[in-house]
């Protein structure tokens, strides 16, 4: 366990002021390439720079070659190579906006990595009752896991500093898990996660100076999926992200098919003092955002905070999840 | 704070254990080879089968949990 302390602070530093220091270069450099899109929350017409990917991969790729350089283990390069997939997948997207099944069929292909190297195991563990081995099933479960915590990621991405800080909160949860389940070189690789979103969290919090994009959520997604496979935390990982489970899965059983996100009505409209309120629009979704102000109207810091608890809430559970691991009923 | 989301979030991860329960005490350990004489690869592909109903089950309740607690938020 020492012998980590060293290895785990180099990479932490690096994750955390590699984003936090190149997120400014990148909001400059996409404002003068006029990579702008409206903040459609603000009363005064604000343009905000997207995509801000490119700082939160450089924060993965460097913090995480750090980290192999000390552990040249397989699960590490993994990570690395299947975020950077991801942002490549949401680099396309950000640019050009693609079908609604673009993004899940080529996050499906960001998957081929843990399998072609073998990083996994096909055991799938649960709390209280034991595990399961699955071995020809669990190759389809990888392959449906990373686009779903990528889809699942983005599609929480709706207002100002929720997906960052969200990933922030699931990253520091799931870390403490794995430490929990002694699974250390993987738990430090979670918190390169937690600290390069909460490093962007401070530049895309209420009010945003730069938007995440596909390309950025898309990363954290597909780096806290391909942590859980590698983990073998699949079920805690799940249990962590509920609330933004939660919103996908409203979204879905509302829309009844996979859309791009941009393509549905708006399931909030504002009030004259610009908070947000359910719409009456009887066709727009059912999300998060839209339970969350159905009783009465909120503002988007007032919806973040409640985003934050719930986070905090399913973390707790992830982390007594992982607790009951320990535990087996007889 | 907003109880029944939180109340919907718990209930999720209850649904979670107890599912969990039921695929290692029940599915896992069933074989309908012995039964039925059949492929290993059919045996698994009817396991899954039923894993596939019970997670439809698992939505199905869910959705309905969802509508109720909208219902609920818009009238209070």
């Amino acid at each position: 366990m020492e012998q980590l302390i060293i290895p785990a602070i180099i990479a932490i530093v690096i994750a955390f002021f590699s984003v936090y220091s190149l997120t400014p270069i990148v909001i400059r450099f996409l404002e003068k390439r006029h990579a702008t899109v409206t903040d459609v929350n603000k009363k005064e017409k604000t343009m905000v720079p997207r995509p801000g990917g490119l700082s939160i991969i450089v924060g993965v790729i460097l913090s995480l070659a750090v980290l192999y350089s000390f552990f040249p283990i397989s699960e590490i390069l993994v990570i690395g190579i299947t975020s950077f997939l991801a942002f490549l997948v949401g680099i396309i997207d950000d640019r050009k906006t693609m079908g609604g099944w673009f993004k899940p069929l080529a996050l499906a292909f960001c998957a081929a990595p843990i399998i072609l190297l073998g990083a996994y195991d096909s055991t799938l563990d649960f709390p209280l009752f034991g595990s399961v081995n699955i071995p020809i099933l669990y190759l389809g479960l990888i392959i449906f896991m990373i686009p779903v915590t990528g889809n699942t990621f983005n599609s929480i991405d709706v207002l100002n500093g929720i997906v960052s800080g969200f990933t922030t909160i699931a990253g520091f949860a799931l870390s403490i898990s794995l430490f929990i389940l002694q699974n250390y070189e993987i738990a430090i690789a979670c918190l390169l996660l937690s600290f390069i979103s909460l490093a962007f969290f401070k530049y895309h919090k209420f009010p945003s100076k730069i938007f995440p994009g596909d390309s950025g959520a898309l990363v954290f997604g597909a780096m806290y999926g391909t942590i859980a496979i590698v983990g073998q935390v699949e079920v805690i990982a799940a249990v962590i992200i509920l609330p933004a489970v939660i919103n996908s899965f409203l979204f879905l059983s509302s829309v009844k098919k996979i859309v791009e996100h941009r393509q549905i009505k708006n399931p909030i409209s504002h009030t004259l003092d610009w908070k947000l309120k359910s719409t009456i629009e009887k066709h727009a979704p059912i999300t998060l955002v839209r339970l969350l102000v159905a009783r009465k109207p909120l503002s988007e810091k007032q919806i973040s905070i409640e985003i934050f608890k719930l986070a905090i809430f399913s973390g707790i559970l992830g982390i007594i999840t992982a607790f009951l691991m320990g535990v087996e009923l007889s | 704070m907003n109880v029944s989301i939180f109340a919907f979030i718990f209930s999720m991860w209850v649904l979670i254990l107890l599912g969990g329960g039921v695929l290692v005490l029940f599915i896992g350990p069933t074989s309908f080879e012995v039964i039925y004489d059949i492929e290993p690869l059919l045996n698994s592909g009817l396991k899954v089968l039923i894993a596939l109903v019970l997670i439809f089950i698992w939505v199905f309740l869910l959705t309905k949990i969802k509508n109720w607690i909208f219902k609920k938020q818009i009238k209070s």
